[in-house]
């Protein structure tokens, strides 16, 4: 093989040479964690759909317009909303903008927040009209451990998410981290986005109840 | 900036669209392909844009996309089954 050939197959992006993905590992690595995550609310959302098409006695028409429509509609705008800010985020920080990327996450987290307090304001409707873990007025008592878990393994990770932009505020406001790690930690952000982009339609939409 | 604002614009009319689709009265399937196929079209745009998979080499999208696709589709393999348990319980 002469040297050019050599070359040639380092220069492959499959060849496996320094950076075949031309990214940091930290970014790569944020992307397998979003793949994994994916497969774990697949599987969620598929034993949800499962569960709801094979037990005839599915609560399937809960959600009244009224909180639980405008609530979770509300909820899925905020955190549309803070991912734009999040994008502004990133913007910023590329442009080395640190005080601006600062006040950007804040406003990331702040609609982070908003969403974890309108949710939390949702369950309550639903746990005062009886709906429990394992137990709901309605039907079938799969009903609840559904829906509280899923939506609240959607919550945990938005709250985990307000917790992890906080320390990058705190690190990137400092000089401590690069504006790399604004930008893996604005994936995951967006992630949890998009996670919720399946979660309101197959949770909420599916089930509104006709006036 | 503004083609990033363009994408949250679509992002919020297609929610909106979804939330005024499902208080048409469609039969259950009809209504659960229209919403997911919206949100796959979300969910599409804010990888490509908001995560920047369009802006990343090819190879991230080769790696990362039909592996998690094929994946999802052996999830659905099991799902007639609860068809079957439906019929199953409604005639004992």
């Amino acid at each position: 093989m002469t040297e050019t050939h050599t070359e040639v197959a380092l220069d492959s992006p499959w060849s496996g040479g320094g950076s075949p993905y031309a990214m940091g590992s930290k970014k790569l690595g944020m992307w397998l964690f979003i793949i994994s995550d994916v497969m774990t609310f697949t599987a969620l959302l598929m034993a949800y759909s499962y569960s709801r098409v094979s037990n005839p006695d599915w609560p399937a028409h809960v959600f009244p317009i009224f909180p639980a429509v405008i609530f979770s509609t509300t909820m899925t705008v905020v955190l549309l909303a803070s991912s734009l800010t999040m994008v502004m985020a990133v913007a910023a920080a590329h442009r080395g903008a640190r005080g601006a990327a600062v006040k950007w996450l804040l406003a990331t987290m702040a609609g982070g927040l908003i969403f974890c307090g309108l949710h939390v304001t949702e369950w309550f409707h639903l746990i005062e009209e009886g709906v429990r873990l394992f137990s709901n007025p309605w039907g079938s008592p799969l009903f609840g451990a559904a829906f509280f878990g899923i939506t609240g393994l959607h919550m945990t990770h938005v709250m985990c998410g307000v917790i992890y932009l906080g320390v990058i505020a705190w690190g990137y406001g400092t000089s401590r981290f690069k504006d790399e790690d604004v930008e893996v930690s604005g994936l995951y952000w967006h992630f949890v986005d998009l996670v919720w982009m399946f979660v309101f339609p197959m949770i909420y939409l599916m089930s509104v109840k006709y006036s | 900036m503004k083609l990033f604002m363009a994408v949250w614009s679509s992002l919020v009319a297609i929610t909106l669209a979804e939330v005024y689709l499902a208080y048409l009265h469609f039969p259950a399937v009809t209504m659960l392909l229209m919403l997911i196929g919206l949100s796959v079209l979300k969910a599409g745009l804010i990888m490509a844009y908001f995560m920047h998979l369009r802006f990343e080499k090819f190879t991230l999208f080769l790696t990362l996309i039909p592996a998690t696709v094929f994946c999802i589709g052996m999830m659905t393999v099991i799902f007639p089954d609860s068809l079957r348990l439906f019929e199953v319980r409604i005639h004992h």
